[in-house]
């Protein structure tokens, strides 16, 4: 390596005072901040009940199954397109999935098992024709959405179907047990909230040693210790808010693996980087040696494959299927994907972002409703905080 | 003789940069006024300011137009004083007619009611002036990019210009559609209309210019008077890079080996018009340390010829047979061309070679990820270190390698390209126009990173529509015209003439 660069970017390094460095990543830094200060808005003027633990719980609980398919949802934009189906998608798999345990007597793994593949084979399905055929996105999930709106009012013959099986309930409303056995309060969710936050410590210094070694422009110091123990120190605080309520729920847990999982695919591997590359420029990403046709439809399989996850964990919560299940989720899906900072036009984009989004959306919403904000002005404000969002980072990008 | 236009110490910086550092430029009335520089050297950062596009405010120094001080707010304001700029990318919209961009807010209408024959006949006296032979009811998008440059001109013929701007108007051009366009400036001269051409082809500026000002790194450098006495093209040059060019080319011994890449009876057919065969049984061959030009006209086909080898990039039903050492292998998509050592730059680096809003460390391994990763994970640190070690090879100007592609000028970029190109390690490099758009400092560069690939062992084909670079870079040079090779000359034969001889006589057939 040139060692003359690595000096100039160590001089340059060293006048990164903490203002430029926030500026120059004020999209990170800023999407966390403005999710912090809405909680905090909402905690004071609820009087404390939004970081209640059993609202807490509620929160997760209400916002799994957007946040869910955001990871999927951000894939599909950042590749340059759309799903409008996955609301659809999630009535549907949730129908198919009641009508196989109540009616046709499957048990509940066969039932999860084979709605995933469903939810994989719908996607496929739509995906095939954006990709191999090239019918724009939104046309053709425009058509799935009506598709499996109403093949969800044929299968369920319009009514509701449920109650489920115990074993699938959980899913939704079970919680990780306390192996540890505490009284009234749950031990093993601090413990995985403790390691967690140390494994998360324990990674970003090791990158941060990395980076510095390698002469790459790191987080001032000062900015990176406050920001993780910040970190730290909200999720052991949240995790000892759920411990003594009931303790971890098992959706929280999926949710937190699969965001785990879709950060490091995103980030670190050869597939993430190819998607970006595919919606930032498809004809050089071609030009390349990728293969756009088939990335295009196997990010499609993927959300379908979360959209099916999601229908599966949004009826266990009802307990039922019911012909209106999953009506709408497809705006608070993409709205949260956007006011993460993901570009209309494709090639940009962040999981967490996506997911701070959908946190966004899910505050206000739970917020709103605890002040008692009627489901009509709670849109007006969904709506105008999604422009403001996204008005914020398209002036930002232009300065 | 008056100056029409005056622009006094223009001082304008971006955040952290100086763009253009206390700019002089004085334009006589009715003169062709040359502007030159490297790209990045300030030239349309220039023209923006003054046309408005950068708002007066925004930048310091004054503008002295017709007489008097301006202070434009935006471009409505300069053009209704007769000021009239035609970007290098052309602003048309393909899928009206011609007489509609003409007009295209500026409609010949009454009280919001467009009169069609006024503007069909206005449009045809416009055509005549600037000499398109072609209906004012033609859609823009079936026109070549020549009659576009000309609809352009009309369109600001229509405007009353009094100082017409033109940057780069022949960068896409071919020869016979730059002449008939330097001869229209030269009409519109006689005519007392003054013009500001911005180019980087320097013989057609020694050949309609009656002033040059040269810029470099965002200051004026020297006004070079051409009335007075010729101005050499290495003149020029002298002034825009700030030393002489020794040779525009630089020196090489080629080692010539055997034959590498091997390609018979290729043939392929436009993608649309399924009928029409662009590409008509081209036989080639290319050998190890060699350099191979194809030359042709714009639309000979040659492009299509590469992009269709290249994993049937372009084209359908194509037929024919690739062998490298003798083998025949299989380049029907991308990536079996790119395994089997193929490599394509091409022309249109914005287009199909860059993700413009990735860095230069992800454009750069973009072709071989997996070489910078195990088991599908990429390993960060070994991309750092790839992107770094061609930063420095290349010479490519940027703060670090997570500088966006977007923010480099086109020299810059096309280094990224070959970058990502010879990361995949190929041994057949074909580049297409690799110093398009590019200025004369950053050309000298490429020439070099091309010699120093075929000295390396690597079969190098070149296409280009600058001659003179064939014939100084090249070993041996196809020429191609009308999808077909027509002719295969040694570089001791070679020369401009025969090349365009070549050229007319198979179009004559």
């Amino acid at each position: 390596m040139d060692t003359r660069t690595a000096d100039e970017l160590h001089v340059s390094q060293a006048k990164t005072s903490w203002m430029d460095f926030i500026k120059t990543h004020f999209r990170d830094y800023g999407m966390l901040l403005s999710l912090l200060v809405i909680m905090l808005f909402f905690q004071v003027v609820t009087n404390g009940t939004l970081l209640r633990p059993l609202n807490l719980t509620n929160l997760v609980l209400q916002n799994s199954y957007i946040v869910i398919m955001a990871l999927g949802m951000l894939l599909v934009i950042v590749a340059g397109h759309i799903d409008l189906s996955v609301g659809s998608v999630v009535g549907f798999v949730g129908g198919l999935a009641a009508m196989m345990m109540v009616r046709w007597g499957f048990d509940p793994v066969t039932t999860t098992i084979a709605c995933l593949i469903v939810g994989g084979l719908i996607g496929a399905a739509q995906g095939y024709w954006v990709a191999y055929f090239k019918v724009p996105s939104f046309i053709v999930t425009l058509a799935g959405m009506l598709v499996f709106k109403g093949l969800t009012l044929a299968l369920l013959g319009g009514m509701s179907v449920g109650p489920f099986p115990v074993v699938f309930q959980r899913l939704s409303s079970g919680f990780i047990p306390d192996a540890l056995g505490g009284q009234g309060f749950n031990y093993t969710a601090l413990f995985l909230g403790i390691a967690s936050v140390a494994a998360i410590i324990y990674f970003s210094f090791r990158s941060r040693a990395n980076q510095l070694k390698h002469a790459v422009e790191a987080a001032p110091f000062g900015l990176f210790l406050f920001k993780n123990g910040l970190l730290a120190v909200l999720m052991i605080a949240f995790c000892y808010l759920m411990a003594t309520y009931r303790g971890l729920p098992n959706v929280l847990v999926i949710m937190a693996v699969l965001i785990a999982l879709y950060a490091f695919v995103t980030n670190r591997t050869t597939i993430g980087r190819r998607v970006y590359a595919l919606g930032g420029n498809e004809k050089a990403a071609k030009l390349s040696g990728i293969k756009t046709e088939r990335l295009t439809f196997l990010t499609f399989v993927n959300m379908g494959v979360l959209a099916g996850l999601a229908g599966l964990i949004f009826a266990a919560r009802l307990n039922t299927a019911t012909p209106k299940a999953g009506l709408g989720f497809e705006l608070d899906v993409i709205a949260a994907v956007f006011i993460g900072g993901a570009s209309a036009t494709g090639g940009v984009g962040k999981v967490t972002g996506a997911v701070i989004g959908a946190f966004v959306m899910g505050v206000m919403n739970n917020g709103m409703s605890i002040l008692g904000v009627g489901i009509d002005y709670q849109q007006v404000i969904k709506g105008l905080v999604l422009l403001a969002a996204v008005s914020l980072d398209v002036y930002n990008r232009k300065k | 003789m008056n100056a029409i236009l005056e622009m006094r110490g223009i001082t304008k910086t971006f955040p952290g940069v100086k763009a253009l550092d206390d700019v002089n430029i004085t334009v006589k009335a009715g003169e062709i006024h040359a502007l030159v520089g490297e790209n990045g050297a300030g030239k349309s950062t220039l023209m923006k300011v003054l046309s408005g596009v950068y708002p007066h405010g925004s930048y310091s120094g004054s503008i002295i137009y017709e007489g008097s001080e301006r202070r434009f707010k935006g471009i409505a304001d300069s053009e209704a004083l007769g000021i009239i700029i035609i970007h290098q990318e052309l602003a048309l919209v393909p899928l009206l007619s011609v007489a509609e961009n003409i007009f295209l807010g500026n409609e010949q209408a009454r009280y919001g009611v467009i009169d069609w024959s006024a503007a069909f006949a206005r449009t045809k006296q416009l055509l005549k002036v600037v000499g398109l032979n072609e209906s004012p009811e033609t859609l823009v998008t079936n026109l070549g990019v020549g009659k576009q440059q000309l609809v352009e001109i009309a369109k600001a013929l229509s405007k009353k210009v009094k100082l017409l701007i033109l940057d780069e108007p022949t960068a896409s051009l071919n020869e016979k559609d730059s002449d008939a366009l330097l001869n229209l400036l030269l009409q519109f001269k006689a005519q007392g209309i003054s013009s500001i051409l911005i180019s980087h082809k320097l013989n057609e500026i020694s050949k309609v210019a009656d002033a040059i000002t040269v810029l470099r790194d965002g200051g004026t450098v020297e006004t070079l008077d051409c009335r007075a006495e010729t101005v050499s093209e290495d003149r020029i040059i002298r002034g825009m890079v700030g030393r002489t060019m020794e040779d525009r080319y630089p020196k090489r011994d080629p080692k010539i080996g055997e034959t590498i890449l091997q390609v018979e009876n290729w043939s392929a057919y436009h993608p649309i018009h399924t009928h029409v065969q662009m590409v008509k049984n081209v036989n080639l061959n290319i050998r190890r340390g060699e350099i191979v030009g194809i030359a042709g006209l714009m639309g000979a086909g040659r492009t299509e010829f590469a992009m269709s080898l290249f994993g049937r990039s372009y084209g359908q039903n194509i037929s024919g047979r690739v062998m490298l050492h003798g083998q025949e292998i299989d380049v029907s998509t991308v990536e079996k061309a790119v395994s089997n050592r193929i490599a394509y730059a091409t022309e249109d680096r914005k287009t199909y070679g860059l993700v413009l809003a990735e860095d230069i460390r992800k454009n750069i391994t973009l072709a071989n990820l997996d070489g910078v990763s195990k088991r599908l994970i990429i390993d960060d640190i070994r991309e750092l270190a790839v992107a770094n070690d061609y930063r420095t090879k290349m010479r490519i100007r940027s703060p670090s390698v997570f500088q966006e592609a977007v923010n480099l000028s086109g020299g810059n970029q096309q280094k990224v390209v070959l970058s990502k190109w010879l990361f995949s390690d190929p041994e057949i490099l074909i580049l297409d126009e690799p110093t398009r758009g590019i200025d004369v400092g950053a050309k000298y560069e490429i020439y070099t990173i091309i010699n120093k690939l075929a000295d390396a062992g690597k079969g190098v084909l070149m296409i280009s529509s600058e001659m003179p670079e064939l014939l100084g870079m090249c070993d041996r040079i196809y020429v191609m015209n009308e999808g077909s090779l027509i002719a295969e000359l040694d570089i001791a034969e070679a020369s401009q003439e025969k090349i365009m001889h070549a050229i007319v006589k198979s179009g004559r057939r």
